[in-house]
């Protein structure tokens, strides 16, 4: 028996006291582990799934919502613009590279995206197995599409309209899986990539169905010569007609294109552009007041604790004041007593921390869990970061404090007035 | 000689000076000090065991005085050579049986004695894992004795152990502190103002209030 066990077994032997501190603690520690994990994670996935695009074009509305729907896809598209603007656009002197970007249905809540190969070459992804795409209607799964989906190399699927689950399906043609990307904890884990070909002809097969059922002529009068054309590997797809893509990823030939090249497509185009570092700069000043009340709300809870710990431990301390003098009579010092209280109030609080830190990551897994596809399904619940070690140790402080005034208050105790009077 | 009391006296703020008789105590002997209350008996007691510090006079335990010691070598000494048992046996109800003997024996740094068979000798085995509150009185009392006894002190002091007790729950006590303060030759102090003691022990004094 030594003094630790001595802590415990007074903690334990008030289980409804110790269970309320310990979960005030392990609350307000909880929401500030969620808060901490979300906001790393939210800034690495910005930065990394950010990176190599300075700016995003796409049709006229929120620049964010752009932002978000190209770079980061999770909102949806502002609509589309013209391939031959986007074309023009490319060819200036300002764009060191474009990635033509055309988006519009997903499968099970997993976007579908057409692009070329440049796409891929920005986020240094390679197929993990199979190739790249070839011929319209090739995908190449994102490793977390192909892990939830259950999709391997030499599957077939039909794509559903529109980005979101719910929508009808294109049933008229299925895509084939003909690779799956190594995975990169990047955006491309959780896409479906194709060639923007595909794109066009799924929506184009479905508006010709659409007409000839109307019109009641043969289906078999589509002409299904460019399923078997090679696609675009790099810039834009040849078409002979005007075409549409959702929006064009940019890179800039030099610093002086992020001052004169957004304003320049401001103003003098159909189209607007957005960029993404100073869009989620806004973004993040914008959260930051609901992270700031949510923080509040944690210190309010670590405050109340606190406060309980110390109520707890000094009514207690009234209650067991013969229990020291005993103690003392039997040989412990009075530093022993302080130890033994600071102990009580230490061990409070690293339970309370310790719990709170395994709620906080067991949070942020349910909250995975219920996204499949958005940007918190890529979250991981069970990393540990260097400073959830600081939330530990302001616990410890809190209890430290809360321990203070009942730990000198063991120390005073005057042991032969209290003998005498028990 | 074990124990040696002199010119003792104490001053409390606001009350009166208490001034103690001189005596001694030889190793293994037996002494009751007898007194009304408010005489100053539990105060005596308090300065034998270094609870207090006399405001003058000393009291030499084994050749140590002990207003020569600092605090903790005080709180030292009397988790190792000096036992109290008190009015009422208030055991640490945190605790099981064996282990308030357990957190007795952590303060000091002999050997003593061995919990189990201590237990067994005042029948208090089969109540070595229970919890204090399903003690009876006379068990709590026994397993106070027990506390006392486990650092084989070479004092052992008793605070009316007896005061609740009726006849022959007295002698059985008393008897029990007798025996054991024998078997491991420690001298034994009993302070009470409970007169059938005296058919027990011969030895005693008695403290007045001035």
């Amino acid at each position: 028996m030594n003094l630790i066990k001595l802590s415990w077994k007074y903690l334990t032997f008030r289980p409804l006291s110790t269970g309320l501190n310990v979960l005030l603690l392990a609350l307000g520690l909880a929401i500030m582990t969620v808060l901490i994990l979300i906001q790393d994670q939210f800034e690495k996935k910005v930065t990394t799934d950010a990176k190599g695009i300075d700016l995003v074009v796409g049709a006229k509305g929120s620049p964010l919502q752009l932002v978000l729907s190209s770079v980061y896809h999770v909102d949806f598209p502002t609509g589309n613009i013209p391939m031959e603007e986007a074309q023009k656009l490319a060819k200036n002197r300002l764009v060191k590279g474009v990635i033509p970007l055309a988006l519009g249905d997903n499968f099970k809540g997993f976007r579908i995206v057409g692009t070329n190969y440049d796409y891929l070459n920005i986020y240094e992804s390679t197929p993990k197995s199979g190739s790249l795409w070839e011929y319209p209607f090739d995908v190449v799964l994102g490793s977390e599409v192909a892990l939830q989906t259950g999709l391997a190399v030499g599957d077939s699927f039909a794509g559903s309209h529109g980005i979101s689950v719910g929508s009808h399906d294109h049933d008229q043609h299925d895509y084939k899986v003909v690779g799956i990307l190594e995975q990169k904890g990047n955006v491309l884990d959780r896409l479906v990539l194709t060639s923007i070909e595909s794109v066009w002809l799924t929506h184009e097969e479905s508006e010709t169905e659409t007409d000839s059922l109307s019109s009641a002529l043969p289906s078999e009068s589509i002409n299904h010569e460019k399923f078997h054309q090679k696609v675009a590997q790099t810039g834009f797809p040849i078409s002979d007609q005007p075409r549409e893509i959702t929006s064009l990823l940019i890179q800039y030939r030099n610093p002086m294109a992020a001052i004169q090249l957004p304003r320049m497509i401001n103003s003098r185009t159909t189209m607007q552009a957005a960029s993404p570092s100073f869009e989620m700069a806004r973004l993040f000043e914008l959260l930051g007041v609901g992270v700031s009340l949510l923080q509040g709300l944690a210190i309010v809870l670590l405050g109340i604790s606190g406060i309980g710990i110390f109520i707890a431990l000094y009514n207690s301390l009234k209650e067991r004041k013969y229990d020291l003098a005993i103690l003392r009579a039997i040989g412990a010092s009075r530093f022993q007593l302080l130890f033994l209280v600071f102990l009580e109030g230490i061990m409070l609080t690293l339970i309370g921390a310790l719990i709170g830190i395994l709620l906080g990551h067991l949070f942020l897994q349910i909250l995975v869990s219920q996204n499949d596809s958005g940007v918190v399904a890529a979250f991981e619940s069970w990393v540990f970061l260097k400073e959830e070690l600081w939330l530990v140790l302001y616990a410890l402080s809190v209890g430290l404090l809360a321990s203070m005034i009942p730990a000198f208050s063991a120390y005073k105790t005057d042991i032969s007035k209290q003998l005498t009077r028990g | 000689m074990l124990l040696s009391c002199q010119n003792l006296s104490v001053t409390h703020a606001g009350q009166k000076n208490l001034i103690f008789l001189d005596f001694k105590l030889e190793k293994g002997e037996s002494l009751l000090v007898l007194g009304n209350s408010g005489s100053g008996k539990t105060t005596l007691l308090n300065l034998i065991s270094g609870l207090l510090k006399p405001h003058t006079g000393s009291v030499i335990l084994d050749g140590v005085d002990l207003n020569s010691l600092s605090s903790q070598e005080m709180d030292r000494l009397r988790g190792s050579e000096i036992g109290i048992v008190f009015q009422k046996p208030h055991l640490i109800a945190a605790l099981s049986v064996k282990e308030n003997l357990q957190i007795a024996k952590s303060f000091s740094r002999k050997e003593g004695q061995n919990i189990d068979s201590l237990l067994a000798v005042l029948g208090l085995e089969s109540k070595a894992n229970s919890s204090i509150n399903t003690l009876s009185e006379g068990e709590a009392q026994r397993v106070s004795i027990a506390r006392a006894l486990v650092n084989s002190p070479k004092l052992i002091l008793a605070d009316e152990p007896t005061s609740s007790l009726d006849d022959e729950n007295t002698s059985k006590v008393i008897q029990l502190l007798k025996s054991q303060a024998q078997n491991i030759g420690a001298g034994l102090i009993i302070v009470t103002h409970d007169q059938r003691v005296k058919a027990h022990i011969s030895n005693f004094i008695e403290v007045k209030s001035a």
